[in-house]
């Protein structure tokens, strides 16, 4: 304290408001008349001389100061390279966390009735196809999640209770802005016309699977709908986001970038160097936090103290908005301005969605070792945003209980036919171990290519037999 | 020093054999601008790499440099008028945050564009690791070919340089051999830099490109000033021999090269290499000279234990067997922590290799 005081002679005087968490002040009204003390009549001139060595009201000082500003307004400024601060005898901490948190934008409530006109309007057509993809989801997990379970696949991720988070967001994009995905944004692609049939081609990988066989179920990535192949990598496709993004600037584009990524990978070094990076490279990304309550068993209390992610937006210098990710209408609209702001103003914008992962983290996972099957159960049933997307849906008369069934019967068909293609269709041939490590496959390569079917040519038994040789 | 770097530089128009291998590079189109008489000045290597960033920038806008301190030339001067010619959007700084340059990189890279990242020591590489190791390296593999990154050229100065101590001095060059998707290439002098350097840019794969910081002011030679690019994954003959072959790369070639004229005195008669390329790196060209001289020495400052020294014996041992006369001998820095007042202690000095190469030709 005592060095403090010394260092900030012109403050010495006055009563220290410490502000932790805004309110709370503490008094030290021992220390005010340090003995490091030089000089303060000196300093203060003008000031009675009994100022100096008597505790005053800080309110007093406070207009004294304030007098002081307009005397010698150049003094109370710091000129710090880049920018300006004005100084303050308040010695206030930044508190923590706001009294409240930041609130969740919302549109529909939880029986599907719009509680503003602030939205973004959508059409029909537009909101059916919304619907059906969000529909299509729910049916390709359970399928897809089954077939796993009977062994047909080796690894699934469901995107259950996250539908409105997928679909809505892709909704409010446009085919020119790019996809960086985490691993359970599928919907963003099937919004964009990724076929069941290529999805389930992906989940087999077979030789039709754009990826060559060579990554993990649920991997998927689309050229044609710019949509960056998933790595099981936990945040690191944020800084290529902002790299892309600023290419995309560069070019004087009308697109942006879009990332997602969970909870957890807001934790990452990743994370923080590409908000970073965006803000200060005015790189036209949008980030996009799916906070559903887990990193795998990690609940958000052991992931970080901050008011989720939202917050976190500010102190890079990026606007940030929170949003009920289990409103279709609310993430469309988030998206849809934040877009704006991306690429009209070269900015970053950052969107929590608040939402619940509602099914297990992959199918190597039980979740309800670490959380109430109960809470899980509520969700499903209480938030699920397809329901409550149906439910506007319904109301404004573009719905029907006759729609429903239909859709369902057909997206289920669709599914199972794509499943039975899918695993008849044989596996990429080898030679794709070698190719795309480099554009053509270097010395090194070609020898083990050559080794590696000489082998297989003396022991066949040893090689799966579906692989094309 | 800069007298035998002189040296090196006109040995290097030595070879450079035309082979057709699968090794793919930028180079095939460009080599033909440079047959032509060009004017050439005698220039450092921190200038060769600076007329190379020049020639990057300027031949491709869609090519970007950038990294800590990179605008106002960066701390090697080697980005020295880049921003002022080719303006802040293509040419600057970024936050101190390795793997964020790196990240930034290949999202830059994935949308066709060069993007020339520049880690301002060797040693500051390892944030990014998991960024080149996991995603760059990857990143055409994983997509089956539907994305790539091939345009991101990591930029690093590397190694000893005298008194740079433990975080100033290091050669982390085989931590990256052992990833394949990527190219390491390291020059020897400031007409290989600048050759080097283009081609690494131009090349459709990532590629981490060390240069050796020693060498930025103390090696000089002539440098054409237009544009030329020298091939990758082609190892050079630098001097020949005929009693052992001695391979290495950057600036511990003037180190091998004093022990090769020290040891020509001795009647002993050395053939060195550059590899230039670590991976994918020239077997052939090794093999080749090691079938004729029956040994091998490798050497690198980086620690011998695990170092790029030892997949050079094995591959030859492997290759070589009944042709060679005596082990493979390596020449590297000791299993330490690069230590500052101990420099010479540590490094694979001269008289190491003169000694080397004695009891190997004498085994």
């Amino acid at each position: 304290m005592a060095l403090f005081f010394s260092k900030s002679r012109k403050l010495v005087c006055l009563k220290p408001k410490m502000g932790f968490l805004g309110s709370h002040s503490v008094h030290h009204n021992h220390t005010l008349i340090s003995p490091n003390l030089r000089h303060p009549l000196r300093i203060l001139g003008f000031y009675p001389p009994q100022f100096a060595f008597r505790r005053f009201e800080s309110t007093k000082a406070e207009t004294q100061l304030n007098n002081m500003h307009s005397i010698d307004n150049n003094s109370q400024v710091l000129n710090f390279p880049g920018f300006k601060v004005k100084f303050t005898s308040h010695l206030n901490f930044i508190p923590e966390t706001r009294e409240e948190r930041v609130h969740c934008y919302r549109v529909l409530d939880d029986d599907g009735y719009p509680m503003t006109s602030n939205f973004v309007q959508i059409d029909k057509e537009v909101a059916l196809k919304m619907y059906t993809d969000m529909v299509t989801l729910q049916t390709m997990d359970t399928i897809f999640y089954e077939a796993q379970r009977q062994g047909r696949i080796s690894f699934y991720v469901t995107t259950l209770g996250e539908e409105a988070i997928n679909i809505a967001s892709a909704a409010a994009l446009r085919m020119d802005d790019f996809i960086f995905p985490q691993y359970r944004e599928p919907g963003v692609l099937l919004w964009r016309g990724f076929t069941i049939q290529e999805f389930a081609n992906q989940l087999f990988g077979n030789k039709d699977d754009y990826g060559k066989g060579r990554q993990m179920p649920i991997h998927y990535g689309s050229n044609r709908h710019n949509y960056i192949t998933v790595a099981s990598t936990v945040a690191t496709q944020l800084p290529h986001a902002v790299g892309a993004a600023y290419a995309l600037k560069m070019d004087a584009k009308d697109a942006c970038t879009i990332v997602y990524f969970g909870d957890g990978g807001s934790s990452t070094g990743d994370f923080h160097a590409a908000l970073n990076f965006a803000a200060v490279l005015d790189a036209p990304v949008i980030y996009f936090c799916r906070n559903n309550g887990f990193a795998i068993s990690t609940p958000v209390s052991d992931q970080f103290r901050s008011d989720g992610v939202v917050t976190r937006g500010e102190a890079y210098g990026i606007r940030s908005i929170r949003v009920d990710g289990n409103d279709a209408l609310a993430v469309f609209a988030a998206v849809h301005e934040a877009r704006k702001m991306a690429i009209n103003e070269h900015k970053p914008v950052l969107i929590e969605a608040l939402t619940y992962r509602a099914g297990h983290h992959s199918t190597s996972d039980d979740s309800t070792k670490y959380r109430p099957a109960n809470e899980i159960e509520w969700w499903r049933r209480e938030r699920d945003p397809v329901t409550r997307f149906r439910k506007w849906i319904e109301r404004e008369g573009w719905w029907s209980a006759q729609a429903e069934s239909e859709l369902r019967n057909n997206i289920r068909k669709q599914v199972l036919e794509a499943i039975q293609v899918a695993e008849k269709t044989e596996k990429p041939p080898i030679k794709h171990v070698f190719t795309d490590v480099y554009d053509v496959p270097p010395a090194n390569l070609q020898e083990q290519e050559t080794f590696t079917r000489e082998t297989i040519r003396r022991h066949p038994q040893d090689y799966p037999t579906d692989v094309p040789i | 020093m800069a007298s035998s770097f002189r040296r090196i530089g006109k040995l290097a128009s030595i070879s450079s054999k035309n082979r057709s291998r699968g090794f793919s590079s930028a180079v095939d189109q460009t080599l033909k601008k440079s047959e032509g008489i060009s004017p050439s000045k005698s220039v450092n290597l921190f200038t060769a790499i600076n007329q190379a960033l020049h020639i990057a920038l300027d031949s491709d806008p869609r090519a970007y440099v950038f990294g800590e301190d990179v605008g106002f030339g960066g701390v090697f001067r080697c980005t020295t008028g880049l921003a002022d010619r080719f303006g802040k959007q293509r040419v600057f700084n970024t936050p101190l945050c390795e793997q964020g340059i790196v990240g930034f990189a290949i999202g830059l890279a994935a949308m066709d564009n060069r993007a020339i990242a520049e880690i301002q020591f060797a040693d500051y590489i390892f944030p990014a690791f998991d960024q080149i190791v996991n995603e760059a390296a990857k990143f055409r593999y994983r997509s089956g070919n539907q994305f790539n990154c091939g345009g991101l050229t990591i930029r690093a100065p590397y190694g000893a340089v005298g008194h740079g101590g433990h975080y100033h001095s290091q050669s982390p060059e085989s931590f990256f051999c052992h990833v394949p998707g990527i190219k390491v290439v390291i020059p020897r002098s400031p007409h290989q830099a600048k050759g080097l350097l283009l081609s690494s840019i131009r090349d459709p794969n990532p590629v981490v490109f060390f240069e050796p910081k020693m060498l930025y002011r103390m090696a000089v030679e002539e440098v054409p000033e237009d544009d030329y690019m020298l091939p990758l994954s082609e190892a050079e003959v630098i001097r020949e021999g005929s009693d052992i072959t001695l391979v290495g790369w950057g600036a511990q070639l003037s180190t091998m090269e004093q022990a090769c004229i020290e040891a020509a005195k001795e009647g002993i008669s050395c053939e060195l290499i550059d590899l230039k390329t670590l991976i994918p790196w020239d077997k052939e060209t090794v093999e080749a000279s090691v079938k004729k001289t029956g040994r091998l020495l490798v050497s690198h400052e980086a620690p011998v234990t695990g170092g790029f020294g030892a997949e050079i014996s094995a591959s030859i041992v492997e290759r070589c067997f009944t042709r060679l006369e005596a082990p493979v001998a390596r020449v590297c820095g000791l299993d330490t922590p690069f230590p500052l007042v101990f420099e010479p202690f540590y490094l694979p000095t001269k008289n190491k290799i003169l000694d080397a190469i004695k009891s190997t030709v004498n085994y």
